[in-house]
């Protein structure tokens, strides 16, 4: 593969958005506009990899390598560690790249509606877009950590700066859980330097691979570093303890960063333990399954039945992602090619799910000026476009046959079933809640009795309508036709194990 | 002594300190004869120059190889230079804080003090016996003592100066003491003498005393870095002294202090004997004295980090924040000795590079805003408002203080981190400490982001910043940043002109 450009070209992408946006003065007319604008040219440069990206060989595609710097020490000043720029893509990074600059283009349209500082607001929020498509072009630990990192400082400022009532708290509460994950992952990374001298993706994974555990970490340190990957990812997630910060940002954070919080950000966490946690040390994992599992099930029935009480539409969805990641948690636990894969589709299926149902929520807020589940209702009839978006995206989340909620579960139940059937049987009993819940939330938001207040209000507009539908149409389009995600992914081939 | 041998020695390698030494004199004196009534931002001008001068009379030193005159007193090898350059750019920073605008006025002992006490910080670096190393230390404490107190009408000031002679005197006694047992046991106070000595019978028999020694100096000095519990003069120096000489203490006045801490720990005790005895097939031989003490050196950088980090959380007075922020970055800079790694000193220079940079442009912050009111937490609040340009300088400083990547306090912390697993055992103890500390400093750092970005400000008008100030906060914003994204620039530099490990060779 020879040298190219693009993916950095593609991370660096958003900064012209920013360049802009920072020389226009802000009270511009354009300068939302601007804003979206600037999270085009990105999605263009990914679909242009997504299309150049080969997918019948196997291996890190697109590869760039620089050497950044070197650390000398001077006792043994020729075995210096180097630390090194990498780029590259495989199939896993390349969907989570579509899912991220997709919905951070349609999250840029919800916040169309931003009426104040939105020159700040788009500022970090393609910042924000840069770090996300770093974290997922890095083939290399180092950089990884450091477009993660990205994400938070900008994550906490959008949070904290033009949330909702609590916003301080929210945003506090993200930086310090975020923070410990993030330091902890760099702690793995640390290790996994020092003993391998390397921090590149794919050579760990063979490195790892095929010593064992005499030649470099022992089997303990192995386990104890995927302990700590697994909460470093975990807290990201979230894995049920540690979910109270995210459920703080759902509730809080503004529309389009929810949208990008739910549909992508969350969804680094699968991606870190997909990656990281199988790739690197899939014996210890395959040690830990059950434990996993179990973590999964008490993600899916905690989630669910948190949710079917909640009384604010927000709070509804926030647990319903918890349930829904609980779902990828079996997947990964089951260790086997159907569940991993479902593991992946169910991630990338509710990214895009979680987009829909909060840029519908976005509406929410800004015609009702309520989430409260008790405030609202009948609107079927006063906005008909919009009930019948909400009904769509519900029922894609609840997991109905032709749209992608369903043939991921489907996936990671049948891998759970071949290796764990117990378990995967209690795990059933959470896709029933999820029908409950979500269905209870929906339906009292569009049917009951109509109320006068609502009267004329406007049902969705054009901005609204095309991501809405643009969402949709993958949904529907994944489900019925999943091989748009497996032939890319090739799953046996990017992580490298089941087949 | 006569003339003709006091010609040989190689008086060029002193230059750095010969015009530091001749520009604080002609400071003083023109400073006496000046007219009383007229302005002193001249002589600021000056000592600028004269700090100039010094710093392009080093990097014409930083090829040569060691020099070592005036009886071996006095060394000028890669670790000293190392160090002073360290110290010549933080205390150009320190000055260039105090360019006096139209509102304020600049006193003259101000000026030349800072001199002498670069003067001292710099003998320590370079001294290779414990008389001229001692008196490093004293001429950089006492000018520090009356720095602090330099506001003579201010009872804050008063009290700081008071506090920081009687703690930093009782400092001075231990170190003094410690040294005492190291000329009792060798009878050299050459420190690469006593290093040579210290394998000799007299010290394996009395090896108790030498760990007592280290164990003395490491108290005093500890002092000096502000590590806990001997740090509790820091916070209340730091809030009552002016700016700039808060910020010369928590940068120069600590590079200086690990300086010495270096230099003192390392060499005279590097061959020394331990108190645990392995047993090997011909006898019982004792363990190195530095693997002995280890446990003590991982206590003070733990208790540091955490004492540091824990108290910050409740701090209301900004200066005092950073008073304990810089405490416990003091215990950040501990690990790598701690951990007796082999990239001690690289951890250590590199991170004093990035906490140089980092700090002095805080301290620049504060001191810009100092100029309202007594500068509290709260008076952060809405800066971006009013003064967007100075905000962004302090996110940057505050970032790379809590160790975020694309800027130089990551890459020093990634390094220091690198020297705490890279050594075998690999010292998790350490790391917990220091992951905990890092995380507990996001609190109050996003705090202050808390402030500056999302609360309302009181006030509206917008702050005026010296040209001076606007100086070093581009420079270290910049710096910061630079080493951050390119910390090749400082890592190949430390490669190519320092060998470190010349300071173990007599």
């Amino acid at each position: 593969m020879n040298e190219s450009f693009l993916l950095t070209i593609l991370i660096l992408s958003p900064l012209l958005g920013i360049v802009l946006l920072s020389v226009m003065p802000g009270n511009h007319r354009f300068i939302n506009y601007m804003g979206v604008l600037g999270t085009v040219l990105p999605l263009v440069l990914t679909l242009i990899v997504f299309s150049l990206f080969d997918r019948t060989v196997s291996g890190v595609q697109f590869v760039e390598y620089r050497q950044w710097f070197e650390l000398m020490t001077s006792i043994s000043p020729n075995e210096p560690y180097t630390v090194a720029y990498d780029l590259g893509v495989t199939g896993l990074s390349v969907l989570f790249l579509m899912l991220a600059s997709l919905i951070t283009f349609l999250a840029s349209l919800t916040a169309l509606r931003l009426k104040e500082s939105a020159k700040g607001f788009y500022i970090l929020f393609l910042l924000l877009e840069l770090g996300l498509l770093g974290v997922f072009v890095s083939e290399n630990l180092f950089l990884f950590f450091l477009f993660f990192e990205i994400t938070l400082v900008s994550m906490f400022l959008l949070v904290g700066k033009w949330g909702g009532f609590n916003r301080e708290k929210a945003a506090f509460s993200f930086m310090i859980y975020n923070g410990i994950g993030s330091i902890l992952l760099l702690i793995v990374i640390i290790v996994l330097f020092v003993e391998m001298k390397t921090t590149n993706i794919t050579e760990l994974t063979m490195l790892l691979k095929e010593t064992d555990s005499l030649e470099f970490l022992s089997g303990d340190t192995r386990t104890w570093l995927f302990v700590l990957l697994l909460i470093a990812f975990g807290i990201k997630l979230p894995i049920v303890p540690f979910h109270t910060w995210m459920v703080r940002v759902h509730v809080e954070a503004p529309i389009a960063v929810v949208m990008i919080h739910a549909g992508v950000l969350l969804k680094i966490g699968a991606y870190g333990l997909l990656r990281f946690g199988v790739g690197f040390f899939p014996q210890q994992l395959k040690d830990m399954a059950v434990v996993l599992a179990i973590l999964g099930v008490i993600n899916l029935l905690y989630g669910a039945f948190i949710a079917l009480v909640q009384t604010e539409l927000r709070s509804v969805l926030a647990y319903s992602s918890i349930s829904h990641m609980g779902i990828v948690l079996l997947g990964v636990a089951s260790f086997n090619t159907a569940g991993l894969q479902g593991a992946v589709f169910q991630t990338i299926s509710h990214g895009l799910i979680a987009a829909l149902l909060f840029l519908l929520v976005g509406v929410i807020v800004d015609r009702f000026h309520t989430t409260k589940l008790e405030e609202l209702g009948g609107v079927a009839s006063q906005a008909p476009l919009f009930a019948g978006f909400l009904l769509a995206a519900g029922l894609a989340s609840l997991g109905l046959p032709g749209m992608s909620g369903f043939i991921s579960e489907f996936l990671a139940f049948l891998g759970l079933f071949e290796s764990m059937p117990v378990i995967g049987s209690v795990g059933i009993l959470g896709l029933i809640l999820t029908a409950v819940y979500m269905l209870r939330a929906v339906l009292a938001v569009t049917f009951g009795e109509r109320r006068p207040l609502f009267d004329g209000i406007r049902d969705l507009t054009a901005v609204e309508i095309v991501p809405s539908a643009i969402l949709l149409s993958i949904i529907i389009w994944i489900g019925v036709y999943p091989a748009v995600l497996s032939n890319t992914l090739q799953l046996a081939r990017t992580i490298g194990i089941g087949g | 002594m006569d003339m003709e041998t006091l010609l040989q020695y190689e008086w060029n390698s002193m230059w750095p300190e010969f015009t530091i030494l001749l520009t604080a004199v002609a400071l003083s004196l023109i400073d006496l004869f000046m007219n009383k009534k007229k302005d002193r931002s001249l002589l600021i001008w000056l000592a600028l120059a004269g700090i100039a001068v010094a710093i392009v009379c080093l990097v014409l030193q930083f090829d040569d190889g060691v020099v070592s005159i005036l009886n071996e007193t006095y060394r000028l090898d890669s670790f000293a230079k190392a160090f002073k350059f360290l110290m010549l750019i933080g205390t150009g920073f320190v000055l260039l804080l105090g360019v006096p605008d139209e509102s304020t006025s600049v006193r003259g002992e101000y000026i030349y003090l800072i001199l002498t006490a670069l003067l001292g910080g710099m003998m320590m670096a370079s001294s290779a016996d414990l008389i001229t190393l001692f008196v490093g230390l004293e001429l950089l404490s006492l000018s520090s003592y009356v720095l602090v107190g330099i506001r003579k009408t201010n009872p804050l000031a008063n009290e700081a100066a008071f506090k920081y002679v009687v703690n930093g005197g009782i400092a001075t006694a231990i170190t003094l003491f410690g040294m005492s047992y190291l000329y009792g046991l060798t009878g050299e106070t050459n420190i690469y003498e006593i290093q040579g000595l210290m394998g000799s019978d007299v010290v394996t028999d009395n090896r108790f005393l030498a760990v007592f020694a280290f164990l003395m100096i490491v108290v005093g000095l500890a002092f000096k870095i502000t590590a806990a519990p001997f740090h509790m003069w820091a916070p209340d120096v730091y809030q009552g002294a002016e700016t700039p000489v808060t910020a010369f203490l928590s940068v120069v006045s600590k590079i200086a202090g690990f300086a010495i801490m270096l230099r003192l720990l390392m060499v005279p005790f590097v061959f020394a004997p331990g108190t645990g005895e392995i047993i090997t097939p011909d006898g019982i031989s004792y363990e190195t004295l530095l693997v002995s003490v280890r446990p003590y050196l991982v206590l003070l950088a733990i208790v540091t980090i955490l004492v540091g980090n824990v108290i910050a959380l409740r701090q209301l007075n900004a200066k005092r924040l950073f008073a304990y922020s810089s405490i416990a970055h003091a215990g950040y800079l501990l690990v790598p000795l701690a951990a007796l790694s082999e990239l001690v000193f690289e951890a250590v220079w590199f991170y004093l590079t990035a906490y140089l940079l980092m700090n002095i442009g805080a301290f620049a912050v504060i001191h810009v805003m100092s100029a309202e009111e007594e500068v509290t937490v709260a008076s952060f609040a809405g800066l971006f408002k009013r003064a967007p340009y100075l905000t962004i300088a302090m996110s940057i400083y505050l970032l790379s203080l809590a160790g975020i990547p694309l800027t130089a306090g990551f890459i020093g912390k990634f390094e220091i981190f690198m020297s705490a697993l890279g050594t075998e055992p690999k010292r998790y103890l350490l790391v917990t400490a220091m992951l905990a500390g890092t995380v507990l400093s996001y609190v109050y750092y996003f705090g202050l982001f808390v402030q500056m970005y999302f609360r309302p400000s009181k006030r509206q008008t917008p702050v005026t910043i010296s040209n001076g100030v606007t100086a070093v906060l581009a420079i270290t914003a910049a710096g910061t940043v630079l080493l951050g994204v390119f910390p090749s620039i400082a890592l190949t530099f430390i490669h190519d002109h320092f060998q470190f490990l010349e300071i173990f060779n007599p």
